[in-house]
Protein backbone atom coordinates (compact mmCIF):
# COMPACT_ATOMS: atom_id res chain seq x y z
CA UNK A 1 0.00 0.00 0.00
CA UNK A 2 2.72 2.06 0.93
CA UNK A 3 4.59 1.27 -2.00
CA UNK A 4 1.24 2.04 -3.89
CA UNK A 5 0.93 5.37 -2.79
CA UNK A 6 4.91 6.54 -3.00
CA UNK A 7 4.31 5.61 -6.66
CA UNK A 8 1.05 6.37 -7.99
CA UNK A 9 -0.49 9.36 -5.04
CA UNK A 10 1.75 12.32 -6.69
CA UNK A 11 -0.06 10.82 -10.06
CA UNK A 12 -3.57 10.57 -8.89
CA UNK A 13 -3.01 14.15 -6.70
CA UNK A 14 -2.03 15.40 -10.24
CA UNK A 15 -5.03 14.03 -12.13
CA UNK A 16 -7.36 15.57 -9.55
CA UNK A 17 -5.53 19.27 -9.76
CA UNK A 18 -5.98 18.36 -13.86
CA UNK A 19 -9.59 17.12 -13.63
CA UNK A 20 -10.69 20.16 -11.61
CA UNK A 21 -9.08 22.70 -14.07
CA UNK A 22 -10.85 20.68 -16.87
CA UNK A 23 -13.89 21.09 -15.10
CA UNK A 24 -13.41 24.79 -14.77
CA UNK A 25 -12.87 25.38 -18.30
CA UNK A 26 -15.81 23.36 -19.44
CA UNK A 27 -18.01 24.19 -16.73
CA UNK A 28 -16.77 28.39 -16.50
CA UNK A 29 -20.64 29.36 -17.62
CA UNK A 30 -22.04 27.26 -15.26
CA UNK A 31 -19.67 28.19 -11.86
CA UNK A 32 -20.19 31.54 -12.92
CA UNK A 33 -23.57 33.66 -13.94
CA UNK A 34 -21.08 37.02 -15.14
CA UNK A 35 -19.87 37.40 -18.64
CA UNK A 36 -16.31 37.43 -18.17
CA UNK A 37 -16.28 40.74 -20.64
CA UNK A 38 -19.00 42.45 -18.94
CA UNK A 39 -18.18 46.01 -17.94
CA UNK A 40 -19.51 47.79 -15.24
CA UNK A 41 -17.53 50.80 -14.08
CA UNK A 42 -19.22 51.99 -11.26
CA UNK A 43 -18.55 48.42 -9.73
CA UNK A 44 -14.17 48.66 -10.77
CA UNK A 45 -11.53 47.27 -8.76
CA UNK A 46 -14.22 45.45 -5.71
CA UNK A 47 -11.48 43.24 -3.44
CA UNK A 48 -12.18 39.95 -3.48
CA UNK A 49 -15.56 39.25 -1.30
CA UNK A 50 -17.49 41.87 -2.39
CA UNK A 51 -21.13 40.97 -2.86
CA UNK A 52 -21.65 38.81 -6.12
CA UNK A 53 -17.98 39.26 -6.58
CA UNK A 54 -16.69 36.16 -4.81
CA UNK A 55 -12.71 36.98 -6.43
CA UNK A 56 -13.74 40.98 -6.72
CA UNK A 57 -13.54 43.06 -9.91
CA UNK A 58 -11.07 44.47 -12.50
CA UNK A 59 -10.72 48.05 -12.86
CA UNK A 60 -12.98 48.18 -15.75
CA UNK A 61 -15.61 46.29 -13.22
CA UNK A 62 -15.28 42.74 -14.58
CA UNK A 63 -16.04 39.72 -12.68
CA UNK A 64 -12.45 38.22 -11.80
CA UNK A 65 -13.78 34.89 -11.15
CA UNK A 66 -15.53 34.49 -14.30
CA UNK A 67 -12.32 35.77 -15.98
CA UNK A 68 -10.03 33.36 -14.30
CA UNK A 69 -12.71 30.54 -15.36
CA UNK A 70 -12.73 31.23 -18.64
CA UNK A 71 -9.13 31.62 -18.52
CA UNK A 72 -8.72 28.04 -18.36
CA UNK A 73 -10.51 27.54 -21.56
CA UNK A 74 -8.27 29.68 -23.45
CA UNK A 75 -4.73 27.97 -21.76
CA UNK A 76 -6.21 24.30 -22.14
CA UNK A 77 -7.20 25.43 -25.70
CA UNK A 78 -4.22 26.42 -26.92
CA UNK A 79 -1.91 23.68 -24.86
CA UNK A 80 -3.83 21.01 -26.28
CA UNK A 81 -3.64 22.37 -30.04
CA UNK A 82 -0.02 22.96 -29.52
CA UNK A 83 0.29 19.89 -28.22
CA UNK A 84 -1.44 17.65 -31.33
CA UNK A 85 0.07 19.93 -33.54
CA UNK A 86 4.14 19.55 -32.54
CA UNK A 87 3.10 15.79 -31.70
CA UNK A 88 1.97 14.95 -35.16
CA UNK A 89 4.41 16.93 -37.69
CA UNK A 90 6.95 16.74 -34.92
CA UNK A 91 6.38 12.86 -34.44
CA UNK A 92 5.68 12.52 -38.98
CA UNK A 93 9.07 13.82 -39.34
CA UNK A 94 10.80 12.11 -36.79
CA UNK A 95 9.33 8.81 -37.68
CA UNK A 96 10.44 9.47 -41.83
CA UNK A 97 13.92 11.15 -40.69
CA UNK A 98 14.59 7.66 -38.45
CA UNK A 99 13.16 5.41 -40.63
CA UNK A 100 15.08 6.59 -44.14
CA UNK A 101 17.53 8.04 -42.88
CA UNK A 102 18.35 9.95 -46.05
CA UNK A 103 20.15 13.14 -46.66
CA UNK A 104 16.66 15.16 -46.06
CA UNK A 105 16.64 13.25 -42.75
CA UNK A 106 20.07 14.84 -41.91
CA UNK A 107 19.19 18.17 -42.75
CA UNK A 108 16.02 18.08 -40.64
CA UNK A 109 17.83 17.07 -37.61
CA UNK A 110 20.21 19.95 -38.46
CA UNK A 111 17.57 22.53 -38.14
CA UNK A 112 16.62 20.84 -35.18
CA UNK A 113 20.06 21.87 -33.92
CA UNK A 114 19.95 25.19 -34.63
CA UNK A 115 16.18 25.49 -32.91
CA UNK A 116 17.75 24.12 -30.12
CA UNK A 117 20.74 26.34 -29.68
CA UNK A 118 18.12 29.20 -28.96
CA UNK A 119 16.29 29.07 -25.85
CA UNK A 120 12.72 28.36 -26.83
CA UNK A 121 10.86 31.24 -25.14
CA UNK A 122 13.06 33.75 -27.24
CA UNK A 123 12.48 31.88 -30.28
CA UNK A 124 8.03 31.63 -29.61
CA UNK A 125 8.38 35.15 -29.28
CA UNK A 126 10.52 36.21 -32.11
CA UNK A 127 8.08 34.14 -34.71
CA UNK A 128 5.02 35.67 -32.69
CA UNK A 129 5.99 39.04 -33.05
CA UNK A 130 6.77 38.60 -36.84
CA UNK A 131 3.67 36.27 -37.52
CA UNK A 132 1.22 38.53 -35.24
CA UNK A 133 -0.92 38.36 -32.47
CA UNK A 134 -3.81 36.27 -32.05
CA UNK A 135 -5.47 33.08 -30.76
CA UNK A 136 -4.41 31.56 -34.18
CA UNK A 137 -0.93 32.90 -34.44
CA UNK A 138 0.03 32.02 -31.15
CA UNK A 139 -0.70 28.28 -31.38
CA UNK A 140 1.06 27.84 -34.47
CA UNK A 141 4.28 30.21 -32.95
CA UNK A 142 4.87 28.15 -30.29
CA UNK A 143 4.51 24.92 -32.17
CA UNK A 144 7.08 26.03 -34.42
CA UNK A 145 9.09 26.84 -31.50
CA UNK A 146 8.18 23.23 -30.13
CA UNK A 147 7.84 20.26 -32.49
CA UNK A 148 11.98 19.62 -32.40
CA UNK A 149 11.57 17.84 -29.33
CA UNK A 150 9.69 15.16 -30.62
CA UNK A 151 11.39 15.00 -33.84
CA UNK A 152 14.75 14.01 -32.09
CA UNK A 153 13.25 11.72 -29.87
CA UNK A 154 11.09 9.78 -32.25
CA UNK A 155 14.05 9.67 -34.26
CA UNK A 156 16.45 8.21 -31.98
CA UNK A 157 13.84 5.56 -31.12
CA UNK A 158 13.13 4.47 -34.49
CA UNK A 159 17.11 3.79 -35.49
CA UNK A 160 17.09 1.52 -32.40
CA UNK A 161 12.99 -0.06 -33.06
CA UNK A 162 14.25 -0.86 -36.67
CA UNK A 163 16.88 -2.94 -35.84
CA UNK A 164 14.86 -5.38 -33.72
CA UNK A 165 14.19 -8.90 -35.00
CA UNK A 166 10.69 -8.24 -35.34
CA UNK A 167 10.68 -5.42 -37.98
CA UNK A 168 13.11 -7.33 -39.36
CA UNK A 169 10.66 -10.27 -39.70
CA UNK A 170 7.85 -8.33 -40.99
CA UNK A 171 10.18 -7.25 -43.97
CA UNK A 172 10.86 -10.24 -44.69
CA UNK A 173 7.11 -11.29 -44.81
CA UNK A 174 6.99 -8.71 -47.67
CA UNK A 175 4.75 -5.84 -45.87
CA UNK A 176 4.49 -2.66 -47.45
CA UNK A 177 6.54 0.54 -46.16
CA UNK A 178 3.03 2.43 -44.95
CA UNK A 179 2.42 -0.68 -42.97
CA UNK A 180 5.30 -2.02 -40.97
CA UNK A 181 5.87 2.17 -40.30
CA UNK A 182 2.68 3.10 -38.93
CA UNK A 183 1.72 -0.66 -37.03
CA UNK A 184 4.83 -1.62 -36.68
CA UNK A 185 6.70 0.64 -35.18
CA UNK A 186 4.55 3.70 -34.23
CA UNK A 187 3.34 1.49 -31.46
CA UNK A 188 6.50 0.96 -30.13
CA UNK A 189 7.50 5.03 -30.09
CA UNK A 190 4.18 5.59 -28.74
CA UNK A 191 4.99 5.75 -24.90
CA UNK A 192 7.90 8.11 -26.05
CA UNK A 193 5.65 10.65 -27.60
CA UNK A 194 3.20 10.31 -24.83
CA UNK A 195 5.71 11.48 -22.13
CA UNK A 196 7.19 14.11 -24.10
CA UNK A 197 3.66 15.44 -24.74
CA UNK A 198 2.23 15.14 -21.06
CA UNK A 199 5.94 17.12 -20.42
CA UNK A 200 5.42 19.70 -23.26
CA UNK A 201 1.92 20.64 -22.24
CA UNK A 202 2.69 22.88 -19.25
CA UNK A 203 5.74 24.10 -21.01
CA UNK A 204 3.49 25.47 -23.77
CA UNK A 205 0.60 26.57 -21.38
CA UNK A 206 2.91 28.34 -19.64
CA UNK A 207 5.00 30.24 -22.48
CA UNK A 208 1.92 31.19 -23.61
CA UNK A 209 0.98 32.83 -20.37
CA UNK A 210 4.65 34.80 -20.43
CA UNK A 211 4.40 35.95 -23.91
CA UNK A 212 0.45 37.08 -23.56
CA UNK A 213 2.13 38.71 -20.59
CA UNK A 214 4.74 40.49 -22.72
CA UNK A 215 1.89 42.04 -24.74
CA UNK A 216 2.34 39.75 -27.70
CA UNK A 217 0.23 36.65 -27.98
CA UNK A 218 -3.43 36.75 -27.15
CA UNK A 219 -5.03 40.05 -26.97
CA UNK A 220 -7.23 41.71 -24.13
CA UNK A 221 -10.25 41.62 -23.53
CA UNK A 222 -10.14 37.59 -24.46
CA UNK A 223 -9.55 36.58 -20.94
CA UNK A 224 -6.49 34.66 -20.95
CA UNK A 225 -4.50 34.44 -17.80
CA UNK A 226 -1.34 36.10 -19.11
CA UNK A 227 -2.47 39.28 -20.88
CA UNK A 228 -4.53 39.45 -17.47
CA UNK A 229 -1.44 39.25 -15.28
CA UNK A 230 0.11 42.14 -17.68
CA UNK A 231 -2.67 44.31 -17.28
CA UNK A 232 -2.61 43.87 -13.53
CA UNK A 233 0.88 45.21 -13.36
CA UNK A 234 -0.76 48.98 -13.42
CA UNK A 235 -2.53 48.32 -10.49
CA UNK A 236 -0.21 45.89 -8.25
CA UNK A 237 -0.65 49.30 -5.83
CA UNK A 238 -4.23 49.22 -5.49
CA UNK A 239 -5.63 45.76 -5.95
CA UNK A 240 -3.11 42.19 -5.17
CA UNK A 241 -5.81 39.97 -6.71
CA UNK A 242 -6.03 40.58 -10.19
CA UNK A 243 -2.34 39.31 -9.57
CA UNK A 244 -2.69 36.47 -7.85
CA UNK A 245 -5.55 34.71 -8.61
CA UNK A 246 -5.05 34.47 -12.72
CA UNK A 247 -1.22 33.41 -11.29
CA UNK A 248 -2.48 30.70 -8.95
CA UNK A 249 -4.62 29.21 -11.12
CA UNK A 250 -1.63 29.09 -13.69
CA UNK A 251 0.71 27.35 -11.59
CA UNK A 252 -2.17 25.12 -10.26
CA UNK A 253 -2.54 23.90 -14.08
CA UNK A 254 1.38 23.64 -14.80
CA UNK A 255 1.80 21.63 -11.47
CA UNK A 256 -1.15 19.52 -12.05
CA UNK A 257 0.18 18.39 -15.68
CA UNK A 258 3.71 18.50 -14.36
CA UNK A 259 2.53 16.08 -11.69
CA UNK A 260 0.33 13.61 -14.02
CA UNK A 261 3.80 14.25 -16.82
CA UNK A 262 5.96 12.40 -14.40
CA UNK A 263 3.91 9.87 -13.20
CA UNK A 264 3.67 8.79 -16.74
CA UNK A 265 7.02 8.78 -17.45
CA UNK A 266 7.71 6.91 -14.11
CA UNK A 267 4.67 4.20 -14.81
CA UNK A 268 5.49 3.90 -19.26
CA UNK A 269 9.09 4.53 -19.42
CA UNK A 270 11.39 3.89 -16.50
CA UNK A 271 14.94 5.33 -17.96
CA UNK A 272 13.13 8.31 -18.38
CA UNK A 273 13.00 8.53 -14.42
CA UNK A 274 14.23 12.01 -13.10
CA UNK B 1 41.63 18.45 -29.42
CA UNK B 2 42.17 20.88 -32.40
CA UNK B 3 40.52 19.82 -34.87
CA UNK B 4 37.55 19.42 -32.25
CA UNK B 5 37.64 22.52 -31.46
CA UNK B 6 37.68 24.39 -34.94
CA UNK B 7 35.03 21.89 -35.85
CA UNK B 8 33.24 23.14 -33.05
CA UNK B 9 33.59 26.80 -33.86
CA UNK B 10 32.31 26.13 -37.71
CA UNK B 11 29.04 24.65 -36.11
CA UNK B 12 28.85 27.74 -33.83
CA UNK B 13 29.35 30.17 -37.13
CA UNK B 14 26.70 28.02 -39.03
CA UNK B 15 24.52 27.99 -36.12
CA UNK B 16 24.43 32.24 -36.11
CA UNK B 17 24.16 32.20 -39.84
CA UNK B 18 21.09 29.89 -40.05
CA UNK B 19 19.91 31.70 -37.53
CA UNK B 20 19.93 34.97 -38.53
CA UNK B 21 18.74 34.19 -42.11
CA UNK B 22 15.65 32.24 -40.89
CA UNK B 23 14.60 36.13 -39.05
CA UNK B 24 15.56 37.89 -41.91
CA UNK B 25 13.63 36.31 -43.94
CA UNK B 26 10.43 36.12 -41.44
CA UNK B 27 10.59 39.78 -40.97
CA UNK B 28 10.38 40.24 -44.88
CA UNK B 29 7.36 37.50 -44.58
CA UNK B 30 5.42 39.72 -42.12
CA UNK B 31 4.69 42.95 -43.90
CA UNK B 32 5.70 46.02 -44.27
CA UNK B 33 8.31 47.02 -41.28
CA UNK B 34 8.40 50.57 -42.78
CA UNK B 35 4.83 51.03 -42.81
CA UNK B 36 4.16 49.74 -39.01
CA UNK B 37 7.40 52.02 -37.93
CA UNK B 38 6.30 55.16 -39.39
CA UNK B 39 3.67 57.55 -38.07
CA UNK B 40 0.03 57.34 -39.68
CA UNK B 41 -0.28 60.39 -41.12
CA UNK B 42 3.12 60.49 -43.03
CA UNK B 43 2.99 61.08 -47.18
CA UNK B 44 3.10 58.81 -49.05
CA UNK B 45 6.28 60.67 -50.83
CA UNK B 46 8.11 60.61 -47.43
CA UNK B 47 7.08 56.88 -47.12
CA UNK B 48 9.23 55.92 -50.27
CA UNK B 49 11.72 57.90 -49.65
CA UNK B 50 12.32 56.36 -46.16
CA UNK B 51 11.70 52.91 -47.93
CA UNK B 52 14.33 53.66 -50.23
CA UNK B 53 17.27 54.97 -47.72
CA UNK B 54 16.73 51.79 -45.92
CA UNK B 55 17.03 49.83 -48.91
CA UNK B 56 13.66 47.57 -48.42
CA UNK B 57 12.70 48.98 -52.24
CA UNK B 58 15.93 46.72 -53.91
CA UNK B 59 14.73 42.75 -54.99
CA UNK B 60 14.86 39.90 -52.07
CA UNK B 61 18.37 38.72 -53.30
CA UNK B 62 20.58 42.15 -52.95
CA UNK B 63 18.34 42.78 -50.23
CA UNK B 64 19.96 39.38 -48.41
CA UNK B 65 23.15 39.80 -50.43
CA UNK B 66 23.78 43.22 -48.63
CA UNK B 67 22.38 41.98 -45.02
CA UNK B 68 24.79 39.21 -45.35
CA UNK B 69 28.15 40.62 -46.31
CA UNK B 70 27.46 43.28 -43.55
CA UNK B 71 26.23 41.27 -41.11
CA UNK B 72 30.16 39.61 -41.49
CA UNK B 73 31.04 42.84 -40.38
CA UNK B 74 29.02 43.14 -37.32
CA UNK B 75 27.05 45.65 -39.11
CA UNK B 76 23.14 44.98 -38.34
CA UNK B 77 22.46 49.12 -39.35
CA UNK B 78 21.35 51.36 -37.07
CA UNK B 79 18.28 51.26 -34.77
CA UNK B 80 14.87 52.49 -36.13
CA UNK B 81 14.17 54.06 -32.74
CA UNK B 82 17.58 54.87 -30.90
CA UNK B 83 19.33 56.40 -34.42
CA UNK B 84 22.22 54.50 -33.09
CA UNK B 85 24.03 51.65 -33.69
CA UNK B 86 22.30 48.08 -33.99
CA UNK B 87 25.29 46.34 -32.44
CA UNK B 88 26.39 49.27 -30.44
CA UNK B 89 23.39 48.81 -28.38
CA UNK B 90 23.08 45.37 -27.60
CA UNK B 91 26.33 44.69 -27.00
CA UNK B 92 25.95 47.54 -24.36
CA UNK B 93 23.34 45.83 -22.42
CA UNK B 94 25.09 42.34 -22.78
CA UNK B 95 26.95 43.06 -19.29
CA UNK B 96 23.91 43.74 -17.36
CA UNK B 97 22.10 40.74 -18.42
CA UNK B 98 25.31 38.63 -17.94
CA UNK B 99 25.80 39.61 -14.66
CA UNK B 100 21.77 38.82 -13.62
CA UNK B 101 21.96 35.26 -15.26
CA UNK B 102 25.85 34.33 -13.51
CA UNK B 103 24.60 34.89 -10.35
CA UNK B 104 21.27 33.19 -10.68
CA UNK B 105 23.57 30.21 -12.24
CA UNK B 106 25.02 30.95 -8.72
CA UNK B 107 22.11 30.77 -6.38
CA UNK B 108 20.72 27.87 -8.08
CA UNK B 109 23.53 25.81 -7.20
CA UNK B 110 24.09 27.24 -3.77
CA UNK B 111 20.32 26.04 -3.67
CA UNK B 112 19.84 22.83 -5.48
CA UNK B 113 22.71 20.96 -4.83
CA UNK B 114 22.34 20.74 -0.74
CA UNK B 115 18.88 20.27 -1.26
CA UNK B 116 19.10 17.37 -3.52
CA UNK B 117 22.38 16.05 -1.60
CA UNK B 118 20.05 15.73 1.31
CA UNK B 119 17.53 14.45 -0.59
CA UNK B 120 19.50 12.22 -1.54
CA UNK B 121 21.13 10.37 1.41
CA UNK B 122 18.23 10.91 3.82
CA UNK B 123 15.77 8.99 1.16
CA UNK B 124 12.13 8.96 2.26
CA UNK B 125 13.00 11.19 5.10
CA UNK B 126 10.76 15.05 6.14
CA UNK B 127 13.75 16.29 4.08
CA UNK B 128 13.37 14.77 1.21
CA UNK B 129 9.30 15.15 0.82
CA UNK B 130 9.76 18.97 1.39
CA UNK B 131 12.74 19.47 -0.48
CA UNK B 132 11.19 17.54 -3.48
CA UNK B 133 7.67 19.20 -2.91
CA UNK B 134 9.23 22.25 -3.23
CA UNK B 135 11.12 21.20 -6.09
CA UNK B 136 7.81 20.05 -7.71
CA UNK B 137 5.93 23.26 -7.11
CA UNK B 138 9.08 25.54 -7.61
CA UNK B 139 8.95 23.81 -11.74
CA UNK B 140 4.92 24.70 -11.89
CA UNK B 141 4.90 28.42 -10.71
CA UNK B 142 6.12 30.92 -13.88
CA UNK B 143 8.55 33.01 -12.84
CA UNK B 144 6.67 36.48 -14.24
CA UNK B 145 3.78 35.57 -11.41
CA UNK B 146 6.26 35.06 -8.38
CA UNK B 147 8.09 38.38 -9.55
CA UNK B 148 4.49 40.21 -9.64
CA UNK B 149 3.95 38.57 -5.95
CA UNK B 150 7.68 39.21 -4.28
CA UNK B 151 7.14 42.70 -5.74
CA UNK B 152 3.44 43.25 -4.23
CA UNK B 153 5.12 41.82 -1.15
CA UNK B 154 8.84 42.89 -0.78
CA UNK B 155 8.30 46.12 -2.91
CA UNK B 156 4.75 47.62 -2.20
CA UNK B 157 3.56 45.99 1.37
CA UNK B 158 7.23 45.90 2.95
CA UNK B 159 9.28 48.39 1.32
CA UNK B 160 12.14 46.46 1.37
CA UNK B 161 13.08 45.39 -2.08
CA UNK B 162 13.48 48.49 -4.76
CA UNK B 163 10.84 47.74 -7.24
CA UNK B 164 13.17 47.31 -10.48
CA UNK B 165 15.94 48.74 -12.47
CA UNK B 166 19.46 47.88 -11.48
CA UNK B 167 21.81 49.26 -8.90
CA UNK B 168 22.90 48.11 -5.79
CA UNK B 169 23.60 44.41 -4.39
CA UNK B 170 19.33 44.78 -3.76
CA UNK B 171 18.50 45.36 -6.79
CA UNK B 172 19.69 41.66 -7.71
CA UNK B 173 17.43 39.94 -5.13
CA UNK B 174 14.15 39.37 -6.46
CA UNK B 175 15.72 38.96 -9.99
CA UNK B 176 18.03 36.51 -9.14
CA UNK B 177 15.22 34.33 -7.43
CA UNK B 178 12.47 34.57 -10.03
CA UNK B 179 15.54 33.66 -12.45
CA UNK B 180 16.85 31.03 -10.34
CA UNK B 181 13.53 29.87 -9.29
CA UNK B 182 12.66 27.16 -11.74
CA UNK B 183 16.33 25.80 -12.50
CA UNK B 184 17.19 25.38 -8.85
CA UNK B 185 13.73 23.56 -8.40
CA UNK B 186 14.70 21.56 -11.56
CA UNK B 187 18.17 21.09 -10.69
CA UNK B 188 17.77 19.88 -6.79
CA UNK B 189 15.97 17.07 -8.90
CA UNK B 190 18.24 15.74 -10.52
CA UNK B 191 20.78 16.08 -8.29
CA UNK B 192 19.11 13.60 -6.19
CA UNK B 193 18.41 11.18 -8.60
CA UNK B 194 22.42 11.53 -10.25
CA UNK B 195 23.56 11.12 -5.98
CA UNK B 196 21.11 8.51 -5.09
CA UNK B 197 22.31 6.32 -8.70
CA UNK B 198 26.21 6.78 -7.58
CA UNK B 199 25.26 5.97 -4.18
CA UNK B 200 24.61 2.14 -5.40
CA UNK B 201 27.68 1.89 -7.28
CA UNK B 202 30.54 -0.21 -6.10
CA UNK B 203 33.43 2.38 -5.10
CA UNK B 204 31.20 4.29 -2.55
CA UNK B 205 30.65 0.33 -0.80
CA UNK B 206 34.25 0.40 -0.97
CA UNK B 207 35.01 3.70 0.50
CA UNK B 208 32.38 3.04 3.36
CA UNK B 209 34.04 -0.58 3.98
CA UNK B 210 37.37 1.04 4.41
CA UNK B 211 35.91 2.97 7.38
CA UNK B 212 35.81 6.60 5.87
CA UNK B 213 34.05 9.84 7.29
CA UNK B 214 30.44 9.66 5.72
CA UNK B 215 31.37 13.25 4.97
CA UNK B 216 33.99 12.47 2.67
CA UNK B 217 32.09 9.65 1.49
CA UNK B 218 29.30 12.04 0.00
CA UNK B 219 31.52 15.17 -0.22
CA UNK B 220 34.11 13.44 -2.38
CA UNK B 221 33.70 9.99 -3.39
CA UNK B 222 29.91 10.70 -4.80
CA UNK B 223 29.19 14.38 -5.49
CA UNK B 224 32.10 14.12 -8.29
CA UNK B 225 30.88 11.02 -9.93
CA UNK B 226 27.80 12.75 -10.17
CA UNK B 227 28.58 15.88 -11.03
CA UNK B 228 28.41 15.13 -15.38
CA UNK B 229 24.49 15.43 -15.39
CA UNK B 230 24.82 18.41 -13.07
CA UNK B 231 27.14 19.98 -15.48
CA UNK B 232 24.90 19.08 -18.45
CA UNK B 233 21.88 20.71 -17.15
CA UNK B 234 23.83 23.77 -16.09
CA UNK B 235 24.83 24.28 -19.36
CA UNK B 236 21.89 23.86 -21.41
CA UNK B 237 19.69 25.69 -18.38
CA UNK B 238 22.21 28.68 -18.63
CA UNK B 239 20.82 29.19 -22.48
CA UNK B 240 17.55 29.06 -21.15
CA UNK B 241 18.71 31.28 -18.39
CA UNK B 242 19.34 33.85 -21.31
CA UNK B 243 15.59 33.36 -22.34
CA UNK B 244 14.13 33.77 -18.91
CA UNK B 245 16.08 36.63 -19.00
CA UNK B 246 13.74 38.00 -21.78
CA UNK B 247 10.61 38.14 -18.70
CA UNK B 248 12.56 38.72 -15.79
CA UNK B 249 14.35 41.71 -16.86
CA UNK B 250 10.93 42.84 -18.17
CA UNK B 251 8.99 42.83 -15.11
CA UNK B 252 12.23 44.37 -12.79
CA UNK B 253 13.05 47.16 -15.62
CA UNK B 254 16.38 45.42 -15.90
CA UNK B 255 18.10 46.80 -18.43
CA UNK B 256 19.70 43.97 -19.99
CA UNK B 257 19.94 42.35 -23.38
CA UNK B 258 15.97 40.72 -23.05
CA UNK B 259 14.33 43.94 -22.27
CA UNK B 260 16.07 45.62 -25.42
CA UNK B 261 14.59 42.77 -27.68
CA UNK B 262 10.88 42.90 -26.04
CA UNK B 263 10.78 46.56 -26.87
CA UNK B 264 12.75 45.98 -30.15
CA UNK B 265 10.32 43.57 -30.94
CA UNK B 266 7.53 45.42 -29.73
CA UNK B 267 8.57 48.38 -31.94
CA UNK B 268 9.30 46.45 -35.04
CA UNK B 269 12.96 47.98 -34.79
CA UNK B 270 14.89 45.05 -36.77
CA UNK B 271 18.22 46.00 -36.62
CA UNK B 272 18.31 45.60 -32.93
CA UNK B 273 16.18 42.64 -33.05
CA UNK B 274 18.66 40.90 -35.71
CA UNK B 275 21.74 41.99 -33.97
CA UNK B 276 20.05 40.37 -30.57
CA UNK B 277 19.44 37.57 -32.23
CA UNK B 278 23.26 37.47 -33.18
CA UNK B 279 24.76 37.53 -29.70
CA UNK B 280 21.90 35.60 -28.08
CA UNK B 281 22.88 32.48 -30.53
CA UNK B 282 26.89 33.38 -30.09
CA UNK B 283 26.58 33.50 -26.35
CA UNK B 284 24.51 30.34 -26.26
CA UNK B 285 26.79 28.43 -28.54
CA UNK B 286 29.88 29.43 -27.14
CA UNK B 287 28.45 28.08 -23.19
CA UNK B 288 27.80 25.31 -24.70
CA UNK B 289 31.13 24.83 -25.96
CA UNK B 290 32.45 25.47 -22.96
CA UNK B 291 30.28 22.73 -21.06
CA UNK B 292 31.40 19.97 -23.69
CA UNK B 293 35.54 21.05 -22.63
CA UNK B 294 34.10 20.74 -19.06
CA UNK B 295 33.25 16.91 -19.39
CA UNK B 296 36.60 16.15 -20.29
CA UNK B 297 37.77 17.72 -16.99
CA UNK B 298 35.55 15.83 -15.38
CA UNK B 299 35.60 12.47 -17.19
CA UNK B 300 38.23 11.55 -18.63
CA UNK B 301 36.36 8.89 -21.01
CA UNK B 302 35.23 11.53 -22.88
CA UNK B 303 37.74 13.57 -23.78
CA UNK B 304 37.57 14.57 -27.37
CA UNK B 305 40.45 12.34 -28.54
CA UNK B 306 38.15 9.43 -27.20
CA UNK B 307 35.74 10.62 -28.98
CA UNK B 308 37.04 11.61 -32.46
Amino acid sequence: MKIFIARHGRGALGLLIAALVLMAALGAPLLVAQDPLQTDFAAGLKPPGAPGHPLGTDQLGRDLLARVLYGARVALFIGLCCVLLTAVVGGLLGLLAGYFEGWAGTVLMRVADVQLSFPFILLALTINAIVGLGLRNIIVSLSAAGWVVYARVVRGEVLSVKEREFVHAAQALGLGRARLLFRHILPNVAPSIIIVASLQFAQFIVAEAAISFLGFGVQPPTPAWGSMLSESRDYLYVAWWLAAFPGAALALTALGINLVGDWLRDVLDPKFRV
Amino acid sequence: MRAYLLSRLGQTVLVVYLSLTAVFFLVRLGGDPVLLFLPMDIQAKDLNEFRQRLGFNDPLPVQYGRFVSRAAHGDFGESLRYKDDALALVLERLPATLSLAASALLLTFCLAVPVGVLSAVRRGSLWDLLGMGGAVLGQAVPGFWLGLMMIYLFSVRLGWLPTGGMGGPLHYVMPCVVLASFYAARMARITRSSVLDTLNEEFVLTARAKGLAEWIVIGKHTLKNSAIPLVTLAGLDTGQLLGGAVITETIFAWPGLGRLTVQALLNRDFPVVLAAVFVFSITYTLINLAVDLLYGWLDPRTRAGART
